[in-house]
């Protein structure tokens, strides 16, 4: 205040501005609020790890801004919503683009988060006095999953529709209450206006409501106990001391947040920024995918990329641990999460020193880069177009005899090829037959096809027994011509004596 | 320091002296029995003011509650009564046939549009229960046969109605007529034509809707989203 002097020793232009600045800011307080926080001390050693918190709430407040201008222009209701969205697309200008930035931005935020994470957990900023601070971001993890899945119900398409059904058929497991928790979800009895209407209630009211407040408090936990330092191997938090070593330190070497760690933000946000206008620009909005038609079920329902672990996972685990994974895993995951800090708030924060966490890390992403991936991919499920679309292989039809050809016909006409690969086409539910011959004999084949078994539909009753003899004969053609066809061992003729004896 | 913030300080100041003189009476209270009677009166009355406030506000928050807990939980707590649904001329489904019908839900709100509509496959099972390739084969050794059908439709003891949503996660199943299957594309359950589980995830075989026949058509009972808590 003092170094600007008074304002009439300057010029009428400095006055124009700083007069009313003064004014407003003397009324406010907005300067003498913000100032303390923009410069609060941080450590010198909060370097490029520290800027994915920043992009996280950059995303998200690209979120508010985009999604405020999207809801200018969408309209919650079932019977139009579709419509609206290529509306939005093809007529609004930029409207396309909008869409884009908010789909994306989804993702990006989503990516963002886990990483701010991933660093707040192999550097145990946890610990105390931070223990606070992590259990909000718990919160805040599950409140940006719950708008991503949210989100992706207002782009009214088929992955939507059935995203649904595939939420309220969890909600439906849930002992006792599951009829109750499905009604809440759906708010009614089937998938209709009114879910669309609680969805958009849900993304658009509630959900980052609760959001901005526990960012707010997030922000202001991490002002109260300041930025923690990066972690050093034989520097153990110690909840005795720690507050007192922590103000010593930052007084004598910390560094004004802005604009010393702030520009690394800055640098940070800009370049993820324009990557991100860059991925929208390339890749365009997110659908929509197909009208949300329930009588059309010629649709291959999938749902977006944060949640296509648990669409690889649920398909994946023995169908006997379903319930067990869907409902109580994910309770005992977050319950984990949140306690965390609760079980371990003080000791030694250095990753070196602390292998099973970052084992721990190096599990959790391997198995959720493993299920996306199987995720997209799909294999388990049938291809539903393989036997009227994919041709069998020249090659195993040459020099075939009228029953195996036959027999290649059925294979097809079966639906075989939808679950079974076939010259490296069609399903990959079961094995693929192009040497099946060499694991399986005439009878195996018989009772396997008959019988079914091993995750596959018996066929005794769909196909006659001229069509199973058929199949089966052409399936014994299915093996390298170095390879013979397989024998069960009880078919092997015990060898000779007198053949032993010549030995 | 600024005039203004001067003239802000010099007006804050006699604030903070006046409650502390206002709590230094409180505290002292001796000097004037009568002022401290006074001030129990007045607590007296502050008191039942603040009581007043607080039914009042509790009274209206409850009154105001109704329609906010209803329109948050309501859904979750609404039954729905039988609603039969026509599926069409009991022709349209010809023996050892399967299907697809649909039908509109029977409720139904203004904006539900395309929603409001649903699919489910309809079996015609052929006399004798045979399938269209022929006989049952006499190796088949499936030991979860499902009961006779007739058990399940008194009314229409020929038919069987089917929702098309998967009774592992919902997704819709598609019927294939050659190989006699329904088949998920979401995790690959797998199901017979008499709607049991063939193979794949899910935990029972398809979700059946009651049917009846009824003046030559074909009704089924239906309106609400199969699940396992609620199907049959």
């Amino acid at each position: 205040m003092t170094d600007h002097g008074s304002p009439n020793e300057r010029g009428p232009l400095a006055r124009a501005v700083l007069g009313p600045l003064s004014w407003l800011e003397d009324r406010t307080g907005i300067g003498a609020f913000i100032a303390p926080i923009m410069t609060h001390r941080v450590p010198p050693s909060a370097k490029w790890f520290y800027v994915f918190g920043s992009a996280t709430l950059m995303f998200f407040s690209l979120q508010i801004v985009t999604g405020i201008c999207l809801a200018t222009l969408y309209a919650p209701s079932a019977s139009n919503a579709y419509q609206n969205l290529v509306h939005i697309d093809t007529q609004v200008p930029f409207g396309w683009m909008l869409r884009a930035l908010h789909g994306w931005s989804s993702n990006a935020m989503v990516a963002m988060m886990i990483l701010h994470m991933v660093q707040v957990f192999l550097h145990a900023t946890y610990k105390f006095p931070r223990e606070m601070t992590w259990m909000v971001g718990v919160l805040l993890c599950l409140l940006t999953l719950a708008l991503a899945f949210t989100g992706q119900v207002l782009r009214w398409d088929q992955d939507a529709y059935w995203g649904i059904g595939i939420g309220a058929a969890i909600a439906d497991r849930i002992p006792f209450v599951g009829n109750w928790a499905r009604g809440l979800l759906l708010g009614g009895p089937i998938i209709s206006g009114e879910t669309l209407s609680r969805f958009f209630a849900l993304h658009v009211f509630v959900l980052p409501g609760i959001t901005i407040a526990l960012v707010g408090l997030h922000l202001v936990l991490v002002l109260r106990h300041g930025i923690s330092e990066m972690p050093k191997a034989g520097e153990p938090v110690d909840p005795a001391t720690y507050r007192e070593a922590y103000e010593k330190r930052i007084h004598k070497e910390g560094v004004p947040f802005w604009p010393d760690a702030a520009k690394r933000d800055m640098v940070f946000c800009g370049l993820a920024l324009l990557a991100l206008v860059a991925i929208a620009l390339l890749a365009g909005p997110m659908g929509p995918n197909g009208i949300p038609d329930p009588t059309d079920i010629e649709t291959n329902p999938r749902p977006d990329l944060p949640f296509l672990w648990i669409f690889g996972l649920v398909s994946l685990i023995p169908p006997a641990s379903e319930t067990a994974v869907m409902l109580i895993a994910p309770g005992v995951l977050i319950l984990g999460l949140v306690l965390l800090p609760l079980f371990g708030n003080a000791g030694e924060r250095a990753p070196s020193r602390r292998p099973f966490m970052v084992l721990g890390v190096v599990l959790a992403a391997t198995t959720v880069g493993i299920l996306t991936w199987e995720g997209a991919k799909s294999p388990w499920s049938p291809v539903m177009d393989a036997w009227s679309s994919m041709p069998t292989p020249i090659e195993y039809v040459e020099d075939r005899g009228p029953l195996e050809l036959q027999g290649a016909v059925v294979v097809q006409n079966a639906q075989c090829r939808n679950c079974h690969e076939l010259g490296g086409e069609g399903g990959k539910r079961g094995p693929a037959l192009d040497d099946v011959a060499t694991r399986l004999s005439y009878d195996q084949l018989i009772r396997q096809v008959q019988q079914g078994g091993g995750n596959m539909p018996a066929f005794g009753k769909n196909l006659t027994s001229a069509e199973t003899e058929a199949v089966v004969r052409f399936l014994l053609t299915m093996h390298p011509a170095n390879e013979p066809v397989s024998s069960p061992p009880g078919a092997l003729l015990p060898i000779p004596p007198q053949a032993a004896e010549r030995r | 320091m600024s005039a203004a913030e001067d003239e802000r300080r010099a007006n804050d100041t006699p604030l903070p002296q006046a409650s502390g003189a206002d709590t230094q009476s409180a505290t002292d209270g001796s000097p004037c029995e009568g002022c401290g009677s006074s001030a129990a009166a007045g607590g007296g009355r502050r008191e039942f003011m603040f009581k007043i406030g607080l039914g009042l506000m509790g009274a209206g928050g409850v009154a105001a509650a109704a329609p906010v807990v209803s329109a948050m939980l309501a859904p979750g707590f609404r039954s729905y009564a039988e609603q039969w649904v026509d599926l069409g001329a009991v022709e349209d489904f010809p023996p050892g046939e399967t299907r697809f019908a649909t039908f509109v839900n029977p409720w139904t709100a203004p904006t539900d549009g395309l929603t409001a509509r649903t699919g489910c496959w309809v079996r015609h099972i052929p006399p004798g229960g045979a399938s269209r390739r022929g006989p049952v084969q006499p190796l088949d050794t499936s030991s979860d046969e499902p009961p006779p059908p007739d058990a399940f439709n008194p009314e229409a003891p020929d038919f069987q109605v089917f929702a098309v949503n998967c009774a592992h996660l919902g997704c819709p199943v598609r019927w294939f007529p050659q190989s006699r299957l329904f088949m998920c594309p979401c995790h690959g359950g797998v199901y017979y034509e008499d709607g049991s589980r063939a193979s794949g995830p899910p935990p029972r075989g398809l979700f059946p809707y009651p049917a009846k026949i009824e003046s030559g058509r074909l009704w089924i009972d239906a309106g609400r989203l199969p699940g396992l808590e609620e199907a049959p």
